[in-house]
This record gives C-alpha cells, sequence and structure tokens, in this order.
C-alpha cells in the first residue's frame, strides 16, 4: 500500500504512541486530584504544555488544549466575535477557501448579525498582506486565515497578514492545522495572536489539539463544566493524547527542514511527472506550497472513480469531487481558486509523508497515469473535448 | 461497511458493454460535465429487439455501475421492456445504492429513455411524449438543465 493522504492524517509515531502508553497504563491519575498520583499527571500535563509552548514560540499559560483543530477554530473565532460584539465591532475577514472549520462556524456568526468579508485567494491560492490591509474597517474584530490550505497546500504570508493586523489593532487567528510540524511557526515572530493545531497531522493521536491564545485574548468557553484548563475548557484533560501531541510535534519540529528538503524533492518529482499527463493542471502555487502537497485536475475524469481504481492499486488518496463530498458541488478550494465545476470533478490530492519513497512517486505517476487514460478513453465527455464538442480548459 | 456493494465494485471494477456503437439506430445522453456525471447510451435496434447496446460514462463509480448493468438488463430484450426499464430496477439489480448515489441508477434511466426517443424520431415511430420528454429533469439539481 503507498499512503499518498498524510494531509487527511498521519501515522503515528513511535515517539508518540511511547510517550502515551505510561499515561493509559500505570499513570491514570486525574490531574484534578490533590493526592501525588493525580498530581504526577498534573506534572506531566504542564511539561507537555511548555513544550508545546516552546514549539510555537509562547508561553505555557497560553496553550489550551482541545479535542482537536475544530474546536480549536471554533473556540477562537467565537471568542474573538464576543469581545468585538461587546465593542460594537461586528466584523470579520477570512478567505474564501478555509477549512469549514472556520467556515461554518463564520455561518453561524453570520446569522447572528456578523458580518463576512471573503478575501480572494486568486488562481495560485495565495492572498496577500494588502488584501486584508485593505479589507480590514472600524468594526473589524478578527481576522482568521489559514497557515497552509489542506486541499492544494498553498501557504499564506502569514508573517506579513500578522503584521497588518497588529498595527490596525484586530485579533489575527490562523487555522495551522496542515503547517504545524511541517512549517516553522513562532507566533511572536508572525504576530499571531491565536492559532489552531491539530496533532495527528503530524504523527501524533486523533482526537486532540491546542489552542494557542495570546494571553491578552480573552476567551470564551465552548466547552462548559470544570475548571481545567484556567477554566477555559472543561473536562478532564486527555493526558496520553496531550503527551502524544507533546512528543509528536517536538519531534516534528526538530526535524521541520529535513523532511522538507527530503518532501520537496518527491513533490516536486511527482509534479513533473504528473504535469506530462496532458489536459491536466497543477491546482495552486508551485513554490508557496507545502513540502508534502500534490493536487491536480485532469479534464474528462471524475476524482471518486478516480481514487476507487487507484485504491485498487493500493493507493491511498483524496478528491475535491462532489461524489467524494456527498454534496452536489465539488471542493469550495478548488472553486475558490477559479476552477470550474466539470474541472473540480476530476482532482486528485496526493500527500506524501516522510515514509514515501522515491519509488513510491515513480509508482504514483504510472497509477495515475494509467487510471486517468482508462477513464478518459469511458467517458463521452473526454470525448467531446477530444472531437471540440466542448473546449478545453486546460493547455495540452 | 464498503461504501458500496460487491455487484456494484463488480461492474465499476469490469464495465459491461463499454464502447460506442457506429452508425447507431439511437444515441441518448443524461446528465451533464457540470453536475459530475454523464451517461451516453448507444442502441443497436432490429425487429424492434435491442440487439447490442454500449455506454460510455463519466462519473463516480456508481455512475459507471449503474450504465453496465443498466445495459445488461436491456440487452436482447424488446424495446419496450427497456422503454419499462426503471432507476428501481438497476438499483436492485446492483443489490442498492448510497442514497446519495440513487440519482446515478435514474441518469442510467433516463439515457436509455432518450435513446429509444431518439430511434422513435428517427423512424418516425409514435411515442407518449411524457414518457419521453426532450429533457429529463437533471438528476441532481431539479431544474431542466444545470449546463451552464
Amino acid at each position: 500500500m503507498i499512503y499518498a493522504d498524510n494531509a487527511a492524517t498521519t501515522k503515528m509515531s513511535r515517539t508518540a504512541i511511547d510517550a502515551m502508553l505510561p499515561y493509559m497504563d500505570e499513570l491514570y491519575g486525574n490531574p484534578s486530584s490533590l493526592y501525588s498520583f493525580g498530581q504526577q499527571a498534573k506534572e506531566a500535563l504542564e511539561s507537555a504544555r511548555e513544550r508545546v509552548a516552546s514549539c510555537l514560540g509562547c508561553e505555557p499559560r497560553e496553550i489550551t488544549f482541545t479535542s482537536g483543530g475544530s474546536e480549536a477554530d471554533n473556540q477562537a473565532i467565537f471568542s474573538a466575535a464576543k469581545s468585538g460584539e461587546k465593542k460594537g465591532k461586528k466584523h470579520i475577514i477570512t478567505t474564501a477557501f478555509e477549512h469549514h472549520a472556520v467556515l461554518h462556524t463564520l455561518d453561524k456568526l453570520k446569522k447572528q448579525g456578523f458580518e463576512i468579508t471573503l478575501l480572494d485567494v486568486h488562481a495560485n491560492g495565495l492572498v496577500t498582506a494588502e488584501q486584508v490591509a485593505d479589507a480590514i474597517r472600524e468594526d473589524t474584530c478578527l481576522v482568521t486565515i489559514m497557515f497552509a490550505n489542506n486541499e492544494i497546500g498553498t501557504i499564506q504570508p502569514i508573517a506579513e497578514i500578522g503584521k497588518v493586523c497588529r498595527e490596525k489593532g484586530v485579533l489575527f487567528h490562523t487555522d495551522a492545522v496542515q503547517a504545524a510540524g511541517h512549517l516553522h511557526i513562532n507566533v511572536k515572530e508572525q504576530n499571531i495572536d491565536m492559532l489552531s493545531l491539530s496533532a495527528h497531522k503530524f504523527h501524533g493521536p486523533k482526537g486532540i489539539g491546542v489552542l494557542y491564545a495570546k494571553r491578552d485574548v480573552i476567551l470564551d468557553n465552548v466547552i462548559n463544566g470544570g475548571a481545567q484548563e484556567r477554566g477555559k475548557r472543561a473536562g478532564t484533560e486527555n493526558i496520553p493524547a496531550i503527551m502524544g501531541l507533546a512528543a509528536a510535534l517536538e519531534e516534528a519540529c526538530a526535524n521541520i527542514d529535513k523532511n522538507a528538503e527530503k518532501l520537496t524533492a518527491l513533490r516536486d518529482r511527482l509534479i513533473e511527472g504528473l504535469d506530462k499527463i496532458p489536459y491536466g493542471e497543477l491546482n495552486g502555487d508551485g513554490t508557496s506550497r507545502l513540502p508534502s502537497n500534490v493536487n491536480f485536475c485532469f479534464e474528462g475524469i471524475e476524482g471518486e472513480s478516480l481514487l476507487l481504481l487507484l485504491d485498487d492499486k493500493g493507493v491511498c488518496a483524496s478528491s475535491g469531487s462532489a461524489c467524494t463530498s456527498g454534496s452536489l458541488d465539488p471542493s469550495h478550494v478548488l472553486l475558490a481558486i477559479g476552477r470550474p465545476h466539470e474541472v473540480a470533478h476530476g482532482s486528485l490530492r496526493l500527500s506524501l509523508g516522510e515514509e514515501t519513497t522515491e519509488a513510491d512517486v515513480d509508482y504514483l505517476i504510472d497509477a495515475v497515469t494509467e487510471v486517468v487514460t482508462y477513464l478518459r478513453n469511458m467517458s463521452p465527455f473526454w470525448r467531446d473535448l477530444v472531437n471540440g464538442k466542448r473546449q478545453h480548459v486546460f493547455a495540452e | 461497511m464498503a461504501l458500496y456493494s460487491e455487484k456494484v465494485m463488480d461492474h465499476f471494477r469490469n464495465p459491461r458493454n463499454v464502447g460506442v456503437i457506429e452508425n447507431a439506430d439511437g444515441v441518448g445522453e443524461a446528465g451533464n460535465p457540470v453536475c459530475g456525471d454523464i451517461m451516453k447510451i448507444y442502441l443497436k435496434i432490429d425487429n424492434d429487439i435491442i440487439t447490442d447496446v454500449k455506454f460510455e460514462t463519466f462519473g463516480c463509480g456508481s455512475a459507471i455501475a449503474s450504465s453496465s448493468m443498466a445495459t445488461e438488463l436491456i440487452k436482447g430484450k424488446p424495446i419496450s421492456e427497456a422503454a419499462a426499464l426503471t432507476n428501481k430496477a438497476v438499483t436492485e439489480a446492483l443489490d442498492g445504492l448510497p442514497a446519495h448515489k440513487l440519482h446515478c441508477s435514474v441518469l442510467a434511466e433516463e439515457a436509455i429513455k432518450l435513446a429509444l426517443k431518439d430511434y422513435f424520431d428517427k423512424n418516425g415511430i409514435e411515442y407518449d411524449k411524457n414518457e419521453f420528454p426532450d429533457e429529463p429533469h437533471c438528476a441532481h439539481c431539479g431544474e431542466g438543465s444545470c449546463d451552464t
């Protein structure tokens, strides 16, 4: 099997598993308990918090553990909205291709009377700090822009956007779920006020994430109850998962440059190989891009059948077609970069990992080329394109 | 549980009757690229019997499987039987489809009806216009056509 869906989730590292095991076995105490057995868990929790803070360049008390990236996004946005509303500021700036954890949260706020500005991400999948500066108004309470896109991997100019927001006194949140552990993050240097991350995207366990919030940001609870996490996130802490997250993040951050160098070479080899398929095109900028991400659209075919046939060849991949999303429309990310519906249906995302080899990449190129050709040969849409009855979108 | 039944996967992996019939007696195409699926059916008809049928499909796994199964169900059958083929019959023959994929079987039924209509039109054969509409409603959006 070739696992090329690391943007969906990753294999847990041995380091992460080993860091978790004692807390599922002997050290099962509740960190809120007074006795020393409970306090052992509390010490572990606080050491994990310190290590995570050090990876992000912030203070330990600015770290809140959550159930994952989605919860962190929800809490960040709702908190900023609540603070904003108190000051009569009900305008939020974001981009058209954020993760649904952000967009659907903003939809909810829109129904509560907030105004949402969706910035254009252009054909290359990038926004600029100037766009953000131009969109900020007197009543803007939050800018939320993802660090790197989950489908097409484009990396936004986060530090510059952060600078603009800081200058204008507007809170800046970034969904860094795809970036954490893969790109250098320093919330101070990059002027980030709030940041979300999720452990299972960097070889940690599922169901655990982090919300970093700068100390002067007032967090509002999404989960109400006990006084855990300084009263900002109720519920007994998931100590094993938190230990796994901290270990995985430390390991990933220590190897960012080494992994990026290896993956970028593999990524570019894969892009070069897939680019030879006629009437296909890379989605998103080729350089300001996650080292692991390859995303193509191929004319004349549909993504779900592509994935099923790749599965038969032992390849795990994903697509932004409507059929795979379970909705009528293809991926909002591909539509946001201007891909027409019919082309967006034929998308393929391959996201590589540290275990991917050159031989895997070559196999992927052959497998995708073969399946695309096979599907095109039975596609009346492709026949119409070849016969000139319909217009190609891409160059050959 | 897998997304699709074994029968769907079999017809998807080994589709029957894929291809084109040159000088077909009837050709029908349903769906559109914007919605992400198109089915095209080619019929050879002799003495009111469907002697050959081929299909081309752009679409997901269940769209390809539905086309394949639909062609199997009408091959060698009289026109009257092909005209009576329902999407329900296609779905049942495939041992079911997930709810959000049922429109694929609708497309198969429509493509066959359009191919028969084409045959009737070419040969001046009378038919019920309600049963064979010019443009069936899009199985996705319910509009006459969502091609933009």
